[in-house]
């Protein structure tokens, strides 16, 4: 575990790549096999089980600090992180051990058939003998969650520093199901086959988003263009007869969408396709809020298959008659998906995304704006020329996003941000007039300058007007300019309406309250885009 | 009437019509100490101690000021006040204030470590106390300094060997000093940034001794002090004063630092917590000792920290003030980040 703490140390003193690179390559080099095993798992989240839960950590935590539960809970309020707070809050050690990683996961796991005192003693126990550090790499693992500013492409570029292998093969061996329970770095890194595991997908090509103008991207038939659909990027694998769904995430989300399933016998073996998990019914995409309702649930009842039934807007061709096509170029490519999506008809179950075609970059910054009403976030921008990449690469992808709907609202409430803006107002909610009224309709967090931050914060601290738990209402005077990039209808809130990604796109400080936007104006834009 | 009241313009005292750091101009301003939230610009007459005059005076320019050593007392319409040290930075007082048998003793900013610049704080019996509670949360608990110079020191020496400049950045008045006052000179030069450098030299003026500085002026060559740490005010950091020093690693020291998302906002390598207030220990030890029935709660976490002192079984009370502890360290950075739009990616 001192190994670890130290890389973690070492990772979080740094903002240089390099400098991180460095570090976990010779980190690597260090340790044995299976905490390496183990360090590459938490920095591509695959981590242990749950075997305890949050708030039973909370409570521990706070009667071994001797602390009230609540001023726990507003010390973790402010600091935003559980295991960064636990760690703060203990008092210091009395011990100190010298156990590995692997020792500390697998007493973890442990932990799982214990009875809820057993469990309590053996965390006490490790808090008393690990360090502020070790203590804090502990709760994270036993929390769930291990982001310690790695990005799976660093930690590539260390394994490929320390391995000498590529990093694109690297990055594709790391995709998939695996866990350091069911292999080895010898299975999964070093040796010639490790790539037999049927249900390996490919890391996904990423695109960046186009600043400034398009004509910047040279001339127009260099460029494939599409409608950025607005689903869940998701990428689908037949091989062997069987059927294998990963989302962006690198999530297997095969059971959550059973209509793919016919797909297993009728698309070919060796087949593997990127796309968009897109809500679709009578020739239309619906709104990707049908989508999120499916998400993250267990089972999949007929209703949700009848009101949100999906498609698989198909994007490109990974693999071809089982080869890995994606060194070929996108042109070659987008010919061959046509010819298999032609010859293997699937009643519409995989579409074609259309290629928009357009002669110059005016035309197709028409399209562009209209793409909202087609339910597509804008334009993706594809050279025909580039092979599929792996993550997220300049030059040759670019999405060109439709301008975000936008709405002049009145700050009335403020709340102290979490972790790292602790010490400012960061969480603001906005209302809009109705009639005398000022009707709260969104909650948004960023968007400001750190400058911005402090002078609002300052506001803030003077015009509290009343506060209510971690809340304060402050006099409406401050108009914002609200960003968002979808509206539909809600129950749950109390205008009526639910925002998508709202954040603050300026401070209008030319604006009094009475010019701010009124909830009809809202509702015009929700019957417009809804 | 209550012997201190809380105004629009301050806390006052009004048997004696007297100000305790107001920020509105009020003829008569009595002050804890010279940072510019609790010494401002307007009053007719200030009264501060011997050692915290000359920073203000320069601050301030042309005042009209008087001074008191600390213990001294004086006597306005029958109330006495006294200034005892709050070990905050270099002249800082807390302010007792007595009248017919009832003490109030106000501590502006505090911090019990000695630091050897600024008079050791000592705790003041009283039945009011009124404190700060910039870092009034459990999360907040300091190392002892001499192992934050320890790892200051090490880290400038490992950036030395690397051919790397360290940049530091602190309050210029204050924490600027205490840092130069523990760094260890024989690693390198030392160089400031001119409102540090101002600073330095007013104080030195006092006749205090701190190590040999050069200022960084406007024509200055990089080349010639390779290897040497930089003092900086946090804001320098992300300027265009910065520029020249393109192979340097740079690290602030504050007490927020001890939060690592606060840190990873700074965006800069290393985080040093190192603060002129007391901790979560410092300020519950501090209003333990004053044996204070009652405690105002001025500026910080003052709602939390507040309810735990009522859950002690304390009166306590948080009020409204224009104070800022150590707030302005996170902020007077220019803006980095915009918008940390949490966009997704295709
Ligand atoms: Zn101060």
């Amino acid at each position: 575990m001192k190994h670890f703490a130290e890389l973690f140390t070492a990772l979080d003193q740094t903002t240089k790549t390099n400098t991180k690179v460095k570090a976990l390559a010779s980190y690597f080099g260090t340790v044995d096999d299976q905490d390496r095993m183990w360090t590459m798992a938490l920095l591509s989240h695959r981590r242990p089980k749950r075997t305890v839960t949050t708030t039973l950590l909370r409570q521990w935590a706070a009667e071994y600090s001797q602390l009230p539960q609540w001023l726990f809970e507003e010390s973790y309020h402010v600091v935003g992180d559980l295991a960064e707070t636990i760690a703060l809050v203990l008092p210091p050690p009395n011990e100190e051990s010298h156990f590995s990683l692997t020792y500390w996961i697998d007493f973890i796991k442990a932990l799982g058939p214990l009875e809820e005192t057993e469990k309590r003693t053996q965390v006490l126990a490790a808090w008393k003998q690990l360090s502020s550090t070790e203590r804090f790499v502990f709760n994270k693992i036993i929390t769930g969650g291990m982001r310690i500013g790695v990005s799976q492409k660093l930690m590539v570029r260390a394994l490929s520093q320390y391995t000498g292998q590529e990093e694109s093969s690297l990055a594709h061996r790391l995709m998939g199901q695996w866990t350091p329970d069911n292999t080895s770095f010898e299975a999964l890194i070093l040796s010639e086959n490790s790539l037999d595991d049927i249900s390996k997908p490919y890391p996904f090509y990423l695109a960046y988003q186009l600043e400034g103008e398009a004509e910047a991207l040279g001339t127009p038939d260099e460029w494939q263009a599409e409608h950025k659909w607005d689903g869940i990027r998701g990428q689908l694998i037949i091989r062997k007869g069987k059927l294998f769904l990963w989302s962006r995430g690198e999530e297997l989300v095969t059971a959550q969408f059973p209509e793919y399933a016919p797909l297993a016998q009728l698309l070919p073996d060796g087949t593997v396709i990127d796309g968009e998990i897109l809500p679709y019914k009578d020739g239309h995409p619906l709104s990707f809020q049908l989508l999120q309702t499916r998400l993250g649930r267990k089972n999949v009842t007929k209703k949700i298959l009848q009101t949100a039934p999906v498609i698989l807007m198909a994007y490109d061709l990974l693999e071809w008659q089982g080869e890995d096509i994606r060194e070929r170029s996108m042109q070659v490519r987008r010919t061959l998906l046509e010819e298999l999506i032609t010859q293997h008809p699937t009643d519409g179950l995989v579409q074609l995304s259309p290629i928009v075609s357009y002669a110059d970059w005016e035309t197709l910054r028409q399209e562009r704006v209209i793409a909202r009403e087609k339910h597509s976030e804008g334009i993706m921008l594809k050279r025909k020329t580039s092979p599929y990449l792996s993550g997220r690469k300049r030059g040759d992808w670019w999405k060109w996003k439709v301008d975000p709907l936008t709405i002049d609202a009145v700050m009335i409430y403020a709340q102290r941000g979490h972790g790292r803006r602790a010490n400012l107002f960061t969480d603001f909610t906005f209302a809009l007039w109705k009639e005398e009224q000022l009707v709260p309709f969104t909650k948004a967090y960023s968007g400001l300058t750190d400058k911005e931050f402090g002078e609002i914060t300052a506001w803030v601290r003077k015009h509290t007007v009343d506060k209510f738990g971690p809340v304060r209402s402050v006099t409406p005077f401050h108009v914002f300019e609200i960003a968002f990039e979808g509206i539909q209808e809600s129950k749950r809130h109390k205008s009526g309406v639910a925002l998508r990604f709202p954040r603050i796109l300026r401070w209008r400080k030319d604006k009094g309250v009475k010019e701010a936007n009124t909830m009809t104006d809202l509702l015009a834009i929700l019957e417009q885009y809804g | 009437m209550s012997l201190l009241t809380f105004t629009p313009n301050g806390l006052y005292c009004p048997q004696a019509d007297v100000y305790i750091d107001p920020w509105r101009p009020v003829k008569k301003a009595l002050i804890t100490h010279g940072h510019a939230d609790h010494s401002r610009w307007g009053h007719q007459y200030y009264l501060c101690t011997e050692s915290a005059m000359p920073v203000i005076k320069y601050r301030l320019g042309k005042i009209n000021v008087t001074t008191v050593a600390f213990g001294e007392t004086r006597t306005v319409n029958g109330v006495t006040f006294q200034f005892f040290p709050a070990g905050h930075i270099l002249g800082s007082a807390q302010i007792r204030v007595a009248y017919k048998g009832e003490v109030w003793v106000v501590s502006g900013d505090y911090k019990l470590e000695d630091d050897g610049l600024a008079e050791a704080f000592e705790p003041v019996p009283c039945h009011t106390f009124i404190t700060e509670s910039t870092f009034g949360l459990p999360v907040y608990k300091w190392e002892s300094q001499e192992k934050v110079f320890e790892s200051i020191n090490k880290w400038w020496a490992a950036n030395k060997a690397a051919g790397k400049y360290t940049i530091l950045t602190a309050y210029a008045l204050g924490k600027a000093q205490r840092i130069l006052r523990h760094l260890d000179h024989s690693i390198g030069p030392i160089l400031t940034h001119a409102a540090v450098e101002n600073t330095n030299e007013v104080i030195r003026q006092q006749g205090i001794d701190l190590p040999a500085t050069v200022p960084v002026a406007s024509h200055f060559d990089p080349k010639i002090h390779q290897g040497g740490i930089v003092i900086a005010p946090p804001s320098a950091l992300g300027s265009a004063w910065i520029k020249p020093f393109k192979n340097a690693s740079s690290g602030v020291a504050s007490g927020w630092m001890n939060l690592r998302g606060a840190r990873r906002r700074r965006s800069v390598d290393r985080g040093f917590v190192l603060s002129d207030h007391a901790d979560w220990e410092g300020l519950n030890q501090t209003i333990k000792a004053t044996g204070a029935e009652r405690v105002f709660v001025t500026h910080g976490y003052t709602d939390i920290f507040r309810r735990w002192l009522v859950d002690q079984g304390l009166e306590a009370h948080e009020v409204k003030t224009e104070y800022s502890g150590e707030l302005a360290e996170m902020n007077e950075e220019p803006s980095t980040s915009a918008a940390d739009n949490k966009d997704e990616a295709l």
